[in-house]
C-alpha cells in the first residue's frame, strides 16, 4: 500500500539530486561575496525549507488522524515528523558549518533560520519521548496528534518572533535570496525540488517499512494462538502501533 | 567552469556536504536493520506456520485409532 | 458552560487557597532565582536587557512550577472521570484551567515583580509599571493556554514533571522575546523608555493563535 510508486520516485530523486548537485558545482556561478563558501547555501536551505513543510505536514496529518481516527494518518504524522527532525540536525550542522567558514564561529545568533531551528529542534525532539511514555496506542496516537498540531502552528510564529528579534543593527548575514542572478535562482529552485524529492522518497520509504512490520506484528499475533514455547517479543517502541 | 578550491573554503563546503550524505547513509542503514529484523520474524513465522500445518496433519492420521481400540 | 467554568474555578481558587500549594511555592521560587542571579551574575542593580532578562526568565520557569501542578489534583483524586460524567462541554476544563493558571501568575507577578525592584532595580519603576503590567498580562495569557496545553498533555504520561518543562521552555519563547525586549527599554538605567507596539502585537497574536488553537483541541485530550 505505501510502497506503490516507490521505485518511480526513488529514481526520479536521484535524477534531480545528482542534477541539483551538477547544477551547483558546475553551472552556478560564485557568490560576489562569500566566494565558494556560498554553496552551502543550495544545502541548507533546502534542507531548512523542507524540513519546515514536514513538520507542518506533520501537523496536518495530525489534524486528518484527530478527525478520521484512521491510524494510518497517525503513522505518516509520525514518520513525516521523524524525518523532519533529521533534516533539522541537518539544517542546523550545516548552517554551523557555513557559519564558521563565513564568520569563524561556530554559532551565530544573528541568523534568525538558525536561531528558530534550533527551538523548533528542542520543541519536536520531545515528540518521541512522550510517544515513548504512553503506554495505551490510543490514547499515545491521540496525544502526539495533539502535539503535531499544537507544534506545527507554533513554527510559523516562531519564525515570525525570532525573525522581530534581530537588532536593526546586525542585518541578517547568511542567506541572500534577493537579487540573485538565474543561473543561481534556477539552481536554487532545482535543489528544493530534488530536497523535496528526497524527503517524500524518504517518507513513503519508512511509511512502507514501518506498516510492514505493523502487519508482521499482527500476523504474528493471529497465528500465536495457543502455540506453547513461542513469547511474543515485547519490546516498546514510540512508533505507533496497530 | 567548476571551481573547487580544496584550500581553505572547499574544505568546508565539502564537509556540509559529507555530512549531508552521512546522514542519508546512517538512515539507510538503519532502514536496513529493520528489514534484517522483518525478515527473520518472517522465517519465523513462516516457520510457526509449518509446524501447525504438520500438527494438524499428524492429528488427521492420529484419529481413526481410538476408534479402533 | 459559563456555569461549570465558574463551578471549576471556585472549585480551584479555594483549593489552593486552603492548601496554598503552588502560589507561594512559585513566589519563594522566583525570590530564590533573583538571589541565584544577583550571585551569578556579581551585580548590585540590572537594567535594561539584563533585568528585563533575569524577570522573564524567573517568572517563566516559577510558571513552569505552575502548570506541573494544575491537574495533578484532578489525576490523583479521580477528577476527570467526574468531569467527564458531566453533562458539560469539555472545553470548559480548559477555560476553567487557563483561567487559574492565569489567576496564579497574576499573584506571582505581584508579588515577584515588586521583590525584583527591591533586590535588583535601582530605583522603583514606577514609570515602567504600565507599560510592564501590559506586557506581563498579555504573556500571561499566552502562558495561561500553552500551559494548560502542556499540563493535560503531560498528566497522562509517566515522565510527566520532565515532560512540562521540555515543552514549555521552547513554546514560551517567542513570549520571552516579545517580553524581554518590549521590558527592556522600560527598565533602562536613565529611566523608563518607551513600549515599542510590535512586541504588544506578536504576543497578541501567540494569544490568539494558540488561544483558539487550544480552544478546538482540548477536547481531544480528555477522551478517554
Amino acid at each position: 500500500m505505501f510502497g506503490r510508486g516507490l521505485k518511480t520516485l526513488s529514481c526520479v530523486t536521484v535524477v534531480l539530486i545528482v542534477g541539483a548537485f551538477a547544477l551547483v558545482f558546475f553551472y552556478a556561478p560564485n557568490d560576489a561575496d562569500q566566494g565558494f563558501i556560498q554553496k552551502i547555501f543550495y544545502l541548507h536551505v533546502p534542507l531548512a525549507i523542507v524540513a519546515l513543510c514536514g513538520f507542518v505536514a506533520g501537523g496536518i496529518y495530525g489534524i486528518l488522524y484527530l478527525r478520521s481516527g484512521d491510524r494510518m494518518h497517525d503513522l505518516r504524522s509520525y514518520v513525516a515528523i521523524h524525518l523532519s527532525l533529521i533534516l533539522a540536525v541537518a539544517t542546523l550542522i550545516s548552517g554551523s558549518i557555513w557559519a564558521r567558514a563565513s564568520w569563524g564561529h561556530w554559532w551565530v545568533w544573528d541568523e534568525p533560520t538558525l536561531v528558530s531551528f534550533l527551538i523548533v529542534f528542542l520543541l519536536y525532539a520531545c515528540y518521541q519521548p512522550l510517544r515513548f511514555s504512553i503506554e495505551d496506542p490510543q490514547t499515545q496516537a491521540r496525544y502526539a496528534a495533539v502535539f503535531s498540531i499544537v507544534a506545527g502552528a507554533f513554527v510559523p510564529l516562531n519564525f515570525m518572533a525570532v525573525r522581530m528579534a534581530q537588532s536593526v543593527a546586525h542585518p541578517r548575514v547568511l542567506t541572500s535570496t534577493t537579487a540573485m542572478p538565474g543561473s543561481m535562482f534556477l539552481t536554487f529552485m532545482l535543489s528544493i525540488v530534488a530536497m523535496a524529492c528526497l524527503y517524500v522518497t524518504l517518507w513513503k520509504y519508512e511509511l512502507a517499512s514501518k506498516h510492514a512490520s505493523m502487519q508482521l506484528r499482527q500476523l504474528r499475533r493471529k497465528l500465536a494462538g495457543e502455540d506453547d514455547g513461542w513469547t511474543p517479543r515485547a519490546r516498546r517502541s514510540a512508533a505507533p502501533q496497530l | 567552469m567548476p571551481a573547487l578550491p580544496l584550500g581553505e573554503s572547499g574544505k568546508y563546503v565539502a564537509a556540509a556536504y559529507c555530512v549531508f550524505l552521512a546522514l542519508i547513509l546512517i538512515y539507510v542503514a538503519i532502514m536496513a536493520t529493520k528489514l534484517a529484523r522483518i525478515e527473520r520474524d518472517l522465517g519465523e513465522l513462516n516457520e510457526l506456520a509449518e509446524r501447525r500445518a504438520a500438527a494438524a496433519s499428524d492429528e488427521e492420521e492420529d484419529e481413526p485409532e481410538p476408534v479402533a481400540r | 458552560m459559563r456555569r461549570a467554568v465558574v463551578a471549576l474555578v471556585r472549585k480551584d481558587l479555594r483549593l489552593e487557597a486552603r492548601t496554598r500549594e503552588s502560589v507561594p511555592a512559585m513566589v519563594l521560587f522566583s525570590l530564590g532565582t533573583f538571589v541565584l542571579f544577583h550571585f551569578a551574575l556579581d551585580a548590585q542593580t540590572v537594567a535594561g536587557n539584563l533585568a528585563a532578562g533575569v524577570l522573564w526568565v524567573t517568572l517563566l520557569l516559577a510558571a513552569v512550577l505552575g502548570i506541573n501542578r494544575l491537574f495533578v489534583a484532578e489525576r490523583e483524586e479521580g477528577g476527570f472521570d467526574g468531569f467527564l460524567l458531566a453533562p458539560v462541554d469539555r472545553t470548559a476544563m480548559f477555560v476553567a484551567k487557563a483561567s487559574v493558571l492565569f489567576a496564579f501568575l497574576v499573584l506571582l507577578e505581584v508579588v515577584a515583580v515588586a521583590a525584583f525592584a527591591i533586590l535588583l532595580l535601582e530605583r522603583p519603576p514606577w514609570h515602567a509599571l504600565p507599560g510592564l503590567a501590559l506586557l506581563l498580562a498579555l504573556a500571561d495569557l499566552g502562558i495561561a493556554v500553552v500551559g494548560t496545553l502542556v499540563g493535560a498533555l503531560a498528566i497522562q504520561t509517566r515522565a510527566r514533571d520532565l515532560i512540562v518543562p521540555l515543552l514549555a521552555i521552547p513554546l514560551s519563547v517567542p513570549l520571552v522575546i516579545a517580553g524581554a525586549r518590549g521590558s527592556a527599554p522600560l527598565l533602562a538605567a536613565a529611566g523608563a523608555g518607551a513600549l515599542e507596539g510590535r512586541w504588544l502585537l506578536i504576543l497578541g497574536l501567540y494569544d490568539l493563535v494558540f488561544g483558539l488553537l487550544a480552544y478546538a483541541i482540548f477536547d481531544f485530550l480528555l477522551e478517554e
